[in-house]
């Protein structure tokens, strides 16, 4: 829809595109979020679309992907055959409700940054440890580890003009076996719960990311896969009013659906 | 930089903050729609340098220095693009407004794409079809033939493709708001935040001073009369209680205050330029609420007789029965009494409403997208003082209704300020103002009694329903009076029927596919399966020994009805469903003990005419150039009536389709109808078609016999030639000798009625499993037997019945409006609504039942069938996941978490 109150698109200057930062900016990526529902306090859009940032790079440390990755190039990209963790990146583009339409706009980092439960491109990040590099308006920058970007329903720790430039993933990240359970209300409906479990090929660590059922992920870390019971104990830990309530789903049904796929893909994982 | 849309560059700079839909909207190309304006429907799809986009959801900046393509740019010349083909013919559509998109859409996909529809089709929705229209155009399949294909006097029965479908497949027919009339300006309202509220101080100096704004009106500024927004043939069936603007909001979304500016942006700045100082009163969301001794009263003091009881908010109540319901309970060996919950439901028809109004001569002008053209001139000539001569209401091709279009609410402030700023004005709504302003499904409770003899013989029904009208009575009368039809089609001596209706400071209900009689037939049709089962008795027998024949009283009362069975189709659509659901499809339910399979059927009665009077004029005219006209009032929404309202006057005047062309929609060109639902088009107007052209072939016959001697019984109208005493001319050369010889015009008009009432029938069977532990339910079979009486367009009616039944299975499944407890909408958008996707349609088996049709009913024995079929899927539904896990849901919609809630446990217990 049309953003009636914006009154000027801003190309930043690639060198420096937090400069000049005022009240009522926004980044403005594919757009698709920002142009989806009445938004009457922005004013100005920063235009993210020319910044020229190599969608996706692999290199000695792993995975770089950058915010202004396009989903569908990221569909496109095809990851190194030997990641057992690579066909993730793929398995968490087909989690979007968003169709293949939606997909030719919207970006990595504008799904992260829209923060929504439901973000498959939170949930890709957690689940393989990414971290994200973040440019504040003054060109300062910091990495924070994906896990604790979001902090709620719409709700993440970005600073205003804060930038987000890229997601760095671990090549040992992408060495982990995977298992992921995703449940939603209608069949090629929008995420309920999402469930992604890895596991180390060496050392054998166990990483639970829980996704889209909580208002923000949570992992579940033990050095081996857990038994049941003691998963069980962990997954008690994420407080009842953590999960979500929405007309997508129920916090008790989701508690419950997370409690059933977790256990479905320790099991999967402890073979 | 300038923008390239099909092959024309242009230079114009889209707005900072527009989107592209609406930058090539601007530009004229109207092909690409508004459907939901967030990136859901699909509506909109464009391609930018050969790759799909939803157009609302990208910035138009991005498509600078890029190609775009629209629908309209698609086809080669004439020569349509062979997907276009495809929808033409499969025919992928059913109003229409979905089809530019998913024809965009589908040209952007890969071979491997098309093979995975479920996902490829995420973002391309279609209310109306149901989705099998859609696969079959993907996929190639031609349901449709040629109309010229088919014989002189063939039409009945054939199933020609929709005579629009080509302006459809190009993008280029226009809907209610494909036009840019020159100085039109637009009008956005600002709607209360308060579910009850009293605007002490309206300040609209602020938005008179905002940029562009012309013009801002309050209650002040309308006419001091109460109308009702509700559409029907007599007015005296609704409640007087709706001003255009009112001083009291009684529900959150109601207009209060109207801006009208240069453009939509103005207007918007203008709206929140506005200040209202409120009194916020006392509000109550539900009917149990309502009806309690002390709850607000919403209607307070309005003298209008009809409101029953506006002190206790009581908008009617009904109180009918025949024999004596206590004696028949006391022979009863079983008894079996519950209560059921049906929710607020949304229509969600692809295009939102519309107006553009403008003075012309004289004349004001209504372009608008309603159901009824004819019913809102007299409404809204009463609202304004302007008599039907000077008043012209009219509609182009509408996206879809349902019932939603069946109230007027976009069209007076149109008209409003369409007259005092002397300008064209206007009003698209926002989908999110589909759900807050629009109108919904009457919620019902309804508690069911029912009692039998141990051989299953019913000897007392009792029903008691209560209904949520929300904060207008529009609909809520005759909702009401339709809600009895759940008892109609048992037969027994003893019946009792107590409703209420009752005001609510909810979102006004309305008029809505299945009006009335869905939510009873929810409750009834579960009820009787419970009743069998504690019987023993097979519930497919316990219908068979106690429903109607032919013969029998439909009456709930003791009032003779003109309600009769004049053909019955009911054993064969039971038959059917049986079978079919014994047989089995081959779809096996999914692994894992925790899926728990069965079936569940219900019976769903439809009246083909409303109690109420509906009428329609027709007429048929031989043109000079020897083809023929038919005006015929009604609408064409994607109900198809156009198309068949050819093929029953070509069958009449032994001609193929293609002689003929149809002016309808408009209260300047056209005879009075009562208009496009409780789907009368075809039963109504089509019997006004159908008479018209039996009388002008009378005239036609007559002429010539006189003319060229021989009796009127010997001349044969064929083709386009017309054979008398031995010789052969033109219908052409007949047309010019009538007219230049004897000052004839070969035509003729007539009307017709909703009388006499027939019935038809839809019986849904369904066989699902239910995942206990997750709560999911997995269909497996959709069998659908309706008795239509006759079939005038197979293909056609056979796609109302999937949409039909696929809204029945959103409604079951999936949909509901989410309310907070302010009364506020928490899904008002389609996303959120989660209306079913391709994903969600299984494939239903649809059947015609033969019957021996009573000709004295419907044109041709036909008998409408666009709006019944949703009635028996819910209760089919809940009948299946019943047997299949021996619990009950007497509400809806059936999420996993509703369901899990109920199983789960008692699942984990015994196989834990
Ligand atoms: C039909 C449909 C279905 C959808 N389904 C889903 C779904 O299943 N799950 C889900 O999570 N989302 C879904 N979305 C919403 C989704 O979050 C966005 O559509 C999309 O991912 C946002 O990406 P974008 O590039 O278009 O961002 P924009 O719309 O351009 O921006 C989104 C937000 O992120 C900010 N932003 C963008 N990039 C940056 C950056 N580099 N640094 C800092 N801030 C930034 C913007 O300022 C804005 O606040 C859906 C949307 C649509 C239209
Ligand atoms: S209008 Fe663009 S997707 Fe619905
Ligand atoms: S035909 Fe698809 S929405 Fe009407």
């Amino acid at each position: 829809m049309d953003q009636n109150t914006v009154v000027e698109l801003v190309k930043p200057d690639p060198a420096a595109p937090g400069e000049g930062w005022r009240e009522g900016d926004v980044w403005l990526a594919g757009g698709t979020f920002l142009l989806s529902l009445p938004l009457p306090q922005i004013r100005r859009f920063r235009d993210l679309s020319e910044l020229g940032w190599t969608p996706v790079e692999v290199n000695d440390a792993g995975l770089e992907i950058a915010a202004t990755c396009k989903v569908s190039e990221l569909m496109a990209y095809q990851p190194d055959p030997g990641w057992a963790a690579g066909p993730l990146l793929h398995d968490c583009v087909r989690a979007f409700l968003a169709s293949f339409k939606v997909w030719n706009g919207q970006t990595v980092g504008g799904n992260i940054c829209t923060s929504i439960p439901a973000g498959p491109m939170t949930t890709m990040a957690c689940a393989l440890d990414a971290d994200y590099l973040l440019i504040s308006p003054d060109g300062s920058e910091r990495t924070v580890p994906a896990i604790d970007f979001v902090t709620g329903n719409n709700v993440n720790i970005l600073r205003p003009g804060e930038l987000m430039r890229k997601l760095t993933i671990s090549a040992a990240a992408l060495n982990r076996r995977y298992a992921l359970r995703r449940f939603s209300l209608t069949k090629a409906g929008r995420s309920s719960v999402f469930l992604v479990g890895t596991r180390d090929p060496e050392s054998g660590e166990f990483l639970l990311t829980v996704s889209a059922a909580t208002i923000h992920p949570f992992h579940i870390r033990d050095a081996g896969v857990p038994s049941a019971a003691a998963l069980l104990d962990m997954l008690a830990e994420i407080p009842d009013d953590k999960y979500f309530d929405d007309p997508n789903g129920r916090p008790d049904h989701r508690k419950h659906m997370t409690d059933l796929f977790a256990e479905e893909i320790r099991s999967e994982l402890a073979n | 930089m300038s923008i390239s849309v099909n092959g024309h560059d242009f230079s114009n700079e889209p707005a900072p903050g527009q989107c592209l839909r609406t930058f090539l909207r601007d530009l004229g190309h109207f092909g690409v729609k508004k459907g939901c304006d967030m990136g859901d429907c699909g509506a909109c799809t464009v391609h930018i340098d050969g790759d799909a986009y939803h157009s609302c959801i990208t910035p138009a900046s991005r498509a600078l220095g890029h190609e775009v393509t629209t629908v309209e740019g698609l086809a080669d010349g004439e020569e349509l693009h062979p997907v276009q083909e495809q929808f033409l013919r499969a025919p992928g559509f059913q109003c229409g407004f979905c089809t530019a998109g998913m024809i965009m859409s589908t040209t952007a996909m890969t071979d491997e794409q098309r093979q995975d529809l479920d996902h490829s089709l995420r973002g391309s929705l279609c209310r109306c079809t149901g989705y099998r229209q859609i696969h079959d155009a993907i996929n190639g399949v031609d349901n449709t033939e040629d109309s010229d294909a088919i014989a002189p006097g063939d039409g009945v029965g054939a199933s020609p493709y929709a005579i629009a479908g080509r302006g459809i497949v190009t993008g280029h027919e226009e809907y209610t708001l494909d036009t840019n009339r020159e100085g039109t300006v637009h009008l956005k309202v600002v709607r209360s935040p308060y579910a009850h509220a009293k605007a002490l101080r309206i300040d609209t100096t602020q938005a008179k001073a905002s940029s562009g704004v012309l013009a801002v009106y309050t209650w002040e500024d309308v006419p001091d009369k109460y109308f009702t927004t509700a559409i029907h043939e007599d007015h005296l069936v609704d409640p007087k209680d709706t001003r255009v603007l009112d001083r009291i909001a009684r529900f959150k979304g109601q207009p209060m205050v109207a801006v009208v500016a240069e453009t939509i942006a103005e207007a918007e700045a203008g709206c929140r330029a506005v200040e209202i100082e409120w009194e916020v009163l006392p509000a109550v969301f539900t009917a149990q609420d309502a009806i309690l001794p002390g709850a607000p009263a919403i209607h307070r003091g309005n003298p209008d007789p009809f409101i029953r009881h506006p002190d206790r908010n009581v908008l009617l109540d009904l109180n009918i029965g025949r024999g004596d319901v206590e004696a028949g309970f006391e022979e009863a060996d079983v008894i079996h009494e519950a209560e059921y919950r049906t929710p607020r439901v949304a229509h969600a028809h692809l295009e939102t409403h519309g107006t553009i109004a403008w003075e012309e001569d004289g004349i004001m002008n209504v372009r608008t997208s309603t159901q009824s053209p004819f019913i809102a001139r007299q409404k809204l000539g009463f609202l304004f003082d302007i008599q039907d001569a000077n008043l012209r209401v009219f509609t182009k091709r509408v996206g879809g209704a349902f019932g939603g279009k069946q109230d007027v609410l976009s069209e007076p402030l149109c008209i409003l300020a369409a007259r005092d700023l002397h300008r064209p004005v206007q009003w698209e709504f926002t989908r999110e103002e589909e759900f807050t302003g629009g109108v919904v499904r009457h919620p019902f409770t309804i508690k069911v009694k029912l009692g039998a003899k141990r051989d299953g013989t019913l000897t007392a029904m009792q029903m008691d329903t209560l209904a949520d009208t929300g904060a207008y009575g529009n609909h809520g009368g005759e909702v009401l009076g339709c809600s009895l039809v759940a008892m109609n089609w048992y037969r027994c001596r003893n019946k009792r029927y107590d409703g209420q209706m009752v005001y609510t400071n909810n979102v006004p209900s309305g008029g809505m596919r299945g009006y009335g009689s869905a939510q009873p037939t929810f409750a009834m049709e579960q009820a009787m399966d419970e009743l069998s089962a504690e019987l023993g008795i097979d519930p497919i027998e316990m219908r068979r020994k106690n429903c109607i024949r032919p013969g029998d009283n439909l009456a709930v009362g003791t009032h003779a009805e003109e309600f009769q069975l004049r053909s019955y189709g009911l054993p064969q659509c039971l038959d059917y469903v049986e079978e079919k659901l014994k047989q089995g499809n081959g779809v096996p339910k999914p692994e894992g003990p925790e899926w728990a399979e069965g079936i569940g059927f219900a019976i769903g009665m439809a009246d083909t005419s409303p109690p109420t009077e509906h009428r329609s004029g027709a007429s048929v005219h031989l043109e000079l150039d020897g083809t023929y006209r038919i005006n015929v009032g009604t609408v064409e929404q994607g109900n198809g009536t156009v198309t068949t309202h050819l093929q029953m006057a070509a069958t009449v005047l032994n001609t193929t389709m293609d002689q003929f062309s149809i002016v309808n929609g408009d209260t300047s060109k056209n005879m009075w109808d009562t208009g496009a639902f409780a789907s009368q088009g075809m039963y109504v107007s089509g019997k006004a078609v159908t008479l018209a052209a039996t009388g002008l072939l009378d005239y036609i016959q007559t002429y010539a016999a006189a003319k060229f001697g021989g009796v009127k019984e010997d001349v044969e109208v064929r083709a386009t030639e017309v054979s008398v005493n031995g010789r052969t001319i033109s219908l052409a050369e007949l047309a010019q000798l009538a007219d230049e010889e004897d000052g004839q015009q070969l035509q003729y008009s007539q009307r017709a009625y909703g009388s006499p009432i027939s019935a038809g029938w839809n019986v849904h069977g369904v066989r699902l499993a239910v995942n206990q532990v997750t709560g999911e339910i997995a269909i497996l079979q959709e069998v659908h037997a309706v008795d239509a009486g006759t079939v005038i367009n197979p293909q056609q009616l056979r796609g109302q019945i999937e949409g039909g039944v696929m809204q029945g299975i959103g409604w079951t499944l999936t949909e509901w409006l989410q309310q907070g407890p302010d009364g506020e909408i928490l899904n008002p958008n389609i996303r959120m609504y989660r209306m079913p996707n391709y994903a969600d349609a299984p494939r239903i088996d649809v059947h015609f039942v033969d019957v021996d049709v009573s000709k004295e009913a419907g044109p041709f024995g036909a008998k409408g069938m666009a709006e019944s079929p949703i009635n028996p899927v819910a209760p089919a539904v809940a009948n299946a996941v019943a047997d299949a896990t021996g619990v009950r849901f007497r509400c809806l919609p059936l999420t996993p978490p509703l369901i899990y809630k109920e199983l789960n446990e008692a699942y984990q217990a015994s196989n834990g």
